[in-house]
């Protein structure tokens, strides 16, 4: 699986604003650039990205090919309850990868 | 007036001199200290700064056996004992008469003590283990070795650096050491101290070697870039490291 780095905080008091960064390697490959041999490299890109957290989704993005290679997302979330925060990346060709931090809520 | 003129001259190098002193502070400035404060924030955040990315898949190579010796860096070396290597490198092999880089280091354990093919140049998997190791020496002061056998290539190095070449007859020192601190298009003209090799520069979208950051700059110059295996590379950085001897190390740096 592609390489994420995640950053949450570990802690949250009930109600409070976190933000949660996340980078993933990937080459994000726009479709419009000639290879070595003169013939368009075919898209290659991550199309989606989504939180959830405990299942429920509260954050959803698309990206295009202007995103650069190895995107970095960054969002905020009110912290509600103690759980799983899982992200997820899915793209061209199949391209699917996972990530998860546990929040508590005190 | 000849007299006056030499007598004015004298009294302002002494002055310069005087005012070097007094200011009695280090004048090198490294690729980090002249990005602005977003960039370093990226650099400085783990999380945030892209070449740990590829530093997560050198240390799942670090752990990986591989060759007919069936053995992983791991099993002979600590992440430990690296502090400090990527500090010192270039450096001339137990038994060897030239000095080889850090990435030229990590192949002749590839071959000689794994029994494996050596990685590409500028593979993933090269650069990957190159910021596994380097980061082992982030923090610590560039200092490479006292070894008289180097004195010979560094001054060949030091020679490609201060001499012209190129369509725009240009040398390293016009730029790097002339103009430093002003600007080329857009960009800072930094002094050009090696303390952050591979890097991740945001232009390439990827992580880089000091050999093609050095090509890059050889290319803008309209030079003919060294040969990818050629020798000239290693006494250029052996030169470069020595300019930044003491300098602190930020490898794996985000640069522009
Ligand atoms: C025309 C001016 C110019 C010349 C000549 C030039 N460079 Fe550069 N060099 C630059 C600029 C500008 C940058 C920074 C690029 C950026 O930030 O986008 C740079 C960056 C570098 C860096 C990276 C420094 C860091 O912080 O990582 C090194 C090392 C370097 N040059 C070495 C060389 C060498 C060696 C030569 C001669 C072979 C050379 N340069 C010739 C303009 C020049
Ligand atoms: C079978 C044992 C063995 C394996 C496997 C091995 N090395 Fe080494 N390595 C050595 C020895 C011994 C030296 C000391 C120099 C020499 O005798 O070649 C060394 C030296 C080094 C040095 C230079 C250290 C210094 O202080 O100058 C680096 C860097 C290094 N190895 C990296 C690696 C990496 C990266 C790998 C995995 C790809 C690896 N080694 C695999 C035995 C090994």
């Amino acid at each position: 699986m592609a390489n994420v780095l995640i950053n949450a905080p570990g802690t949250a008091r009930k109600g409070e604003t976190i933000e949660l960064k996340a980078l993933i390697q990937h080459p994000m490959e726009t479709g419009f650039r000639p290879g070595a041999d003169g013939r368009l490299l075919p898209r290659n890109i991550i199309t989606q990205f989504t939180a959830t957290w405990n299942d429920i989704e509260i954050f959803r993005m698309k990206m295009s090919p202007a995103v650069a290679a190895n995107p970095y997302v960054s969002f905020f979330a009110v912290a509600s309850e103690s759980g799983t925060v899982r992200l997820r990346w899915t793209g061209d060709r199949d391209f699917s990868a996972e990530g998860s931090v546990t929040v508590t809520v005190t | 007036m000849r007299k006056l003129s030499v007598a004015l001259g004298l009294a302002t190098v002494f002055l310069a001199s005087l005012a070097m002193a007094q200011a009695g502070k280090d004048q090198r400035r490294s690729g980090y200290q002249d990005m602005g404060p977003t960039l370093q924030k990226m650099q400085d955040d783990d999380t945030a700064n892209p070449a740990m990315l590829y530093v997560q898949a050198g240390e799942a190579l670090w752990t990986q056996k591989a060759g007919a010796a069936d053995k992983s860096c791991a099993d002979c070396h600590s992440a430990g004992s690296m502090k400090g290597v990527a500090a010192r490198y270039p450096a001339i092999p137990p038994g060897g008469d030239r000095p080889v880089d850090l990435e030229g280091r990590i192949n002749l354990c590839r071959t000689e003590h794994q029994k494996a093919a050596p990685f590409g140049a500028e593979s993933e998997q090269m650069l990957d283990l190159s910021a596994y190791v380097a980061l082992q020496s982030r923090g610590m002061p560039i200092a490479p070795p006292n070894d008289p056998r180097l004195a010979a290539f560094r001054m060949h190095g030091g020679q490609l650096f201060k001499g012209r070449e190129g369509q725009l007859n240009l040398s390293c020192a016009n730029c790097h050491d002339d103009n430093a601190g002003k600007k080329l298009g857009g960009a800072t003209i930094p002094q050009a101290h090696p303390t952050g090799y591979p890097i991740y520069r945001l232009e390439w979208q990827a992580l880089g070697s000091l050999k093609r950051r050095l090509r890059n700059c050889m290319i803008g110059m309209r030079a003919e870039p060294f040969d990818e295996d050629s020798e000239d590379y290693i006494d250029l950085e052996l030169y470069l490291m020595d300019r930044a001897r003491g300098m602190t190390m930020d490898a794996p740096a985000v640069r522009p």
